[in-house]
This record gives C-alpha cells, sequence and structure tokens, in this order.
C-alpha cells in the first residue's frame, strides 16, 4: 500500500470514526482513502471547509468519546495549531497526521522533517506536549496509527504521527494487525448526552482563576512525567561497538540504516540510533546507544532540530555533529557515508 | 498507453518497456502524463532515458515543488510525430486517467494503439477480481478509451518472490475472462530469473533513494 492509504486504513481498524480533513500535497490520499471507505465502515468523512474547521470538528467529535482524526501536511498543521492546545487544553484523545513537506511558508510539495520542533516543542500555544510518533516505514505507519489512538485515550491527549511525504508516497508491503479494539470507558468525562441522569459533563479550556489553572497544568505535568518514564521507543541499530553513532529518525533513517552497512563493509564502527516516539524523547535509549560512542552526528531533513535533544540527553558529554538537507532535499546514503568518514570514522 | 492503480507499477513497466523498444533499435518517446502523483514518477528516470536516447516527454511542473495538475505539450502532436514508439504513462486511477480524456479522439482514431491496464493483486484496493474489474471501466469512463489488454504485475515491492507472482495468476485470468481481454504479460522481477517463456522479466527502476 501506499504509506497515506495505510495510515487511513490503519486508522479505521483501530475504531476511528470521525475523520475531518482538508486536502493538500503530500497528505491528500489519505483524506482521499477515507472519503471512499469511511462510510462504509460506519463512520463520518468530512472534508471541512479549511483545516481549521477541521481541527475544531475533532475537538467536538472527541468530546463525546468517539475516536477522531484529521490529517494534514506541514502548513495545514500550522493552521490547526489552536485547535490543537485547545484539545490539549480540554484533555481530549486524538489523532493528528503530519506527513511533513519543505517550510517554512508555503514552502514545497517534497519531503521535510523540519516540523520537528514544532511537533516536539510548540505546536501551540500554553504549557502542553502531544505524543508524537516517527514511523519509519509503511508497516510502521500503521502499527504506530493503532498506538497512537490506544495511547490518546490512555493518557487523555493528542497524540501525532510525524510523517513525512516520502513515507507517504511511498509503496511498501504491510500486514494488518488483529486489532480488537477496546475503547476505553469515557463514562466519566464524555459529552455524550446525560438523559437527565447524571450531572453535565463539561468539555473546557478555560479556567476562571489563575490557581484552578495553574493545578490543571500541574496536574497535567504529572502524567507527562509518567509518560516520560514508560512510552520512550527506539531502535538501536549496531551501537553495542560503535565509535560513531548517527541517529535519524523516519524515513532518514532508511538512508542512514543504508549508509551504516556502507560504512560496515568498509570496516568502520559505526551505529545508528533512531527514536521511534519524539516526544517522550528517548533519552535514556540515546545515552545507551551513545555509551561507547566518541562522537555523534544527527542526519535530518532540517536544518538541525533533533540535533539539540540529542545534545541534551547526551548533557552535552559528546560532540554532536549535524548533517542536513532542507527545502524539500533528501539526503543519499553517499553524502550521509561521505559525512561519517569526514568525521574520522575508525577502522 | 499505460493504465492502472496508483502503484500498481505503471511508471517501472513503462520505463521497461521503454528500455527494450530502445535496444531493439526503435526510436522510443516515453510521455509522462501523470498529473496526480507529486513523486515517484518516470521523471526520475531523465538521467538513464537520454543515455539510452529515449526522449521523455514531462510535464515541465514535475518534481518542482509547483503543484499544478497542468499539462504543457500536446499529446496528439506528438503521437501524429510519425515513426515512434511512444509509451504514456498515465496517472493512478480514474483520477489520473482524466487526462487522457482529453486527448482520446486523435489518439483513437491514431490505429496501431495498445492501452494496457497494469494489475497488482497485492494492492489493497484492488485484491479482488471484481474490484480490478470497476477500476478498468471507470479509467475507460475517465479517459474516454477502452483498454486492449491486461499487464499482471502482481509484486510485493522488494519481498516479492517466486510464488509471490504465480500465486497471482488465477487472479489476473479470473479479471482477464471478466473483461474479456488478453493478458499481455505477467511480470516477474529479473533478480528472481524466472521462466521467460511464461513471464516477462522487468528491473526495478523506481525505487526510494536508500536502495539506489
Amino acid at each position: 500500500m501506499k504509506g497515506n492509504e495505510a495510515l487511513a486504513e490503519a486508522a479505521m481498524r483501530a475504531g476511528c470514526k470521525c475523520f475531518f480533513g482538508y486536502p493538500i500535497t503530500p497528505q491528500t490520499e489519505l483524506a482521499a482513502y477515507m472519503a471512499k471507505n469511511m462510510q462504509k465502515n460506519g463512520g463520518v468523512f468530512l472534508q471541512a471547509e479549511s483545516e481549521i474547521a477541521a481541527i475544531n470538528m475533532v475537538l467536538g467529535a472527541a468530546s463525546t468519546g468517539v475516536r477522531a482524526m484529521t490529517s494534514s501536511s506541514s502548513p495545514g498543521i500550522s493552521l490547526k495549531s489552536e485547535g490543537i492546545s485547545y484539545i490539549a487544553g480540554s484533555d481530549l484523545p486524538c489523532v493528528i497526521i503530519n506527513v511533513e513537506r519543505g517550510g517554512p511558508g508555503l514552502g514545497g510539495i517534497q519531503p521535510s522533517q523540519a516540523d520537528y520542533w514544532q511537533a516536539t516543542k510548540g505546536l501551540g500555544h500554553g504549557d502542553f506536549h502531544l505524543l508524537v510518533f516517527a514511523p519509519a516505514s509503511v508497516q510502521e505507519m500503521v502499527d504506530m496509527v493503532v498506538k497512537a489512538f490506544n495511547k490518546a485515550d490512555e493518557y487523555r491527549m493528542p497524540a501525532m504521527i510525524l510523517a513525512d511525504g516520502l513515507l507517504g508516497q511511498m509503496m511498501e508491503p504491510v500486514t494488518f494487525p488483529e486489532i480488537a479494539v477496546e475503547m476505553p470507558d469515557k463514562s466519566g468525562w464524555a459529552a455524550d448526552g446525560h438523559k437527565n441522569k447524571r450531572e453535565h459533563h463539561i468539555i473546557n479550556s478555560l479556567y476562571l482563576t489563575p490557581e484552578e489553572l495553574e493545578k490543571t497544568v500541574v496536574d497535567r505535568f504529572a502524567r507527562y512525567d509518567v509518560i516520560k518514564e514508560k512510552e520512550t521507543d527506539a531502535e538501536l541499530y549496531l551501537t553495542e561497538d560503535a565509535d560513531i553513532v548517527v541517529c535519524a529518525f523516519g524515513a532518514t533513517a532508511r538512508v542512514v540504516k543504508s549508509a551504516v552497512n556502507d560504512a560496515r563493509e568498509q570496516g568502520i564502527k559505526v551505529g545508528m540510533f533512531r527514536p521511534k516516539t519524539l516526544w517522550p524523547f528517548p533519552e535514556k535509549e540515546v545515552q545507551k546507544a551513545c555509551a561507547n560512542a566518541s562522537k555523534v552526528l544527527s542526519v535530518e531533513m532540517s536544518m538541525g532540530q533533533m540535533v539539540d535533544d540529542i545534545k541534551l540527553a547526551l548533557s552535552c558529554a559528546k560532540p554532536v555533529e549535524f548533517f542536513g538537507r532542507t527545502g524539500g532535499v533528501i539526503p543519499t546514503p553517499a553524502e550521509v557515508l561521505e559525512k561519517i568518514k569526514a568525521m574520522g570514522g575508525n577502522n | 498507453m499505460i493504465t492502472g492503480h496508483y502503484g500498481s507499477g505503471k511508471t517501472n513497466i513503462s520505463a521497461n518497456l521503454a528500455l527494450e523498444a530502445a535496444e531493439n533499435g526503435e526510436k522510443v518517446t516515453v510521455v509522462d502524463l501523470d498529473i496526480v502523483n507529486p513523486y515517484f514518477r518516470t521523471a526520475d528516470l531523465k538521467d538513464m532515458f537520454s543515455q539510452k536516447g529515449i526522449e521523455l516527454i514531462a510535464p515541465s511542473y514535475a518534481n518542482t515543488n509547483l503543484d499544478i495538475p497542468a499539462l504543457n505539450f500536446d499529446l496528439e502532436r506528438i503521437a501524429s510525430g510519425g515513426d515512434v514508439h511512444l509509451i504514456v504513462d498515465v496517472g493512478g486511477d480514474d483520477d489520473g486517467a482524466v487526462a487522457l480524456g482529453r486527448f482520446s479522439e486523435p489518439l483513437n482514431n491514431c490505429g496501431d494503439l495498445e492501452m494496457l491496464y497494469v494489475i497488482n493483486r497485492y494492492r489493497y484496493m484492488t485484491r479482488e477480481p471484481h474490484e480490478a474489474e470497476e477500476l478498468m471501466y471507470k479509467i475507460e469512463a475517465a479517459s474516454h478509451m477502452k483498454h486492449t489488454g491486461i499487464i499482471n504485475n502482481s509484486n510485493l515491492g522488494s519481498e516479492t518472490s517466486a510464488e509471490t507472482v504465480e500465486s497471482s495468476l488465477d487472479y489476473a485470468k479470473e479479471l482477464s475472462e471478466r473483461v474479456s481481454l488478453p493478458i499481455v504479460f505477467t511480470t516477474a522481477p529479473a533478480r528472481l530469473g524466472m521462466d521467460s517463456s511464461r513471464f516477462k522479466s522487468v528491473n526495478v527502476l523506481v525505487k526510494p533513494i536508500w536502495e539506489k
């Protein structure tokens, strides 16, 4: 399947009943797939009048307790940011998919990873986080969509799949796991009709006293601490004896893996660290991956964003270099290999 | 004319057919008529075509950041250009085939025309012959043209095995009977070295950057 289609199919199988979207390259096949199939699956597809409308429809649907999703590409995600902040501030679960393209501004339609900061640090105003998953294959897109819905419900917060145009557009074989959709009990908060049998459930992100708002945010951050402890995930590839560890996520990790294999064939001791969760960032895992390395390299389709999180995780105890291409240009395995050699990769 | 589902392998087939014709000494022109797909398109193979003396005609916005479904060439004039083996890589689904509709009249009159429908039984939305049939007729409705044959390109990308190919044959046969069109050939990746009297060996030319 094409990556974008696999994301859509996985969402339906994970019990997504409402999809609100708006077309934008390179994620449009996702919305098109939903348009063709959502109704057959007993769900609702609606092409909203704008990205802003779509995210606010997600807010409304999620308020009633159903699994809801929206998707877009970089500029469209920026438009959704206000709604995402409201969703986080209302403690609502939902899934947001960003199939990134080049930016800033209207940018371009070729793949990019330059929304890392946006996804992990600042997708909207206020103190909050999203769960951010970074797939590197079409199969992982499927698996992570299912996980995103489950974790979003578990922690009552929005979850994002941060993919890139390359993954969205590429074809790969996938298998769909047997998904037994188990909806957690949302009866304690969902605004699904009180039928005069209980108090109103109010979905809200407005607090009239600063103390009340502070307490709500502090409680939310206590939940974030649990997530940081429990939900990090990463792949470590040939890192045990690695002198240089190359860090990459998403499609770039496929390029890096290819370069690492080439370097190993030349006897260079290099390995790869690939975070699968970008928030929470797998700090312990990157520390483990780099334990025996003398140098670290971050390769990204941006001017260098994740590289900061690696430096923080390693407390700047090791030199962390950066190599990237941006604006929709994909780094090649040959370029990455050249950089590894330039860093003095030891045989 | 090569049509089919998104990702069924139209571009790879078009490129393989073009190389084969060029190696047989034919004058070959490949037209990238895809107005729906932003990446993984015939225009990616520009350098290889130019080395083999194959002319490539693609929308000038292909592989740029301009997301405009426009064609800035005249397929009618190209098709009437004389002694050329013309291979047209049509965009995916009926959405992509719309672009062909505009040229249907001159193309239908151009005589020696084959319009081949590429199928992949492992594609999620065309796994059943009746689904592939439905899409085929949608493409015909959008393009105002009729298919003349089927190319069975059933594959699982780099995971394709001989068994993958063999177990697609019944599916292709059933579709062929349903729509009364011949299977022109069934493809097999060259690396499998399968019986060339039964399968057309194709090279995988369209692939991600980390496999190049």
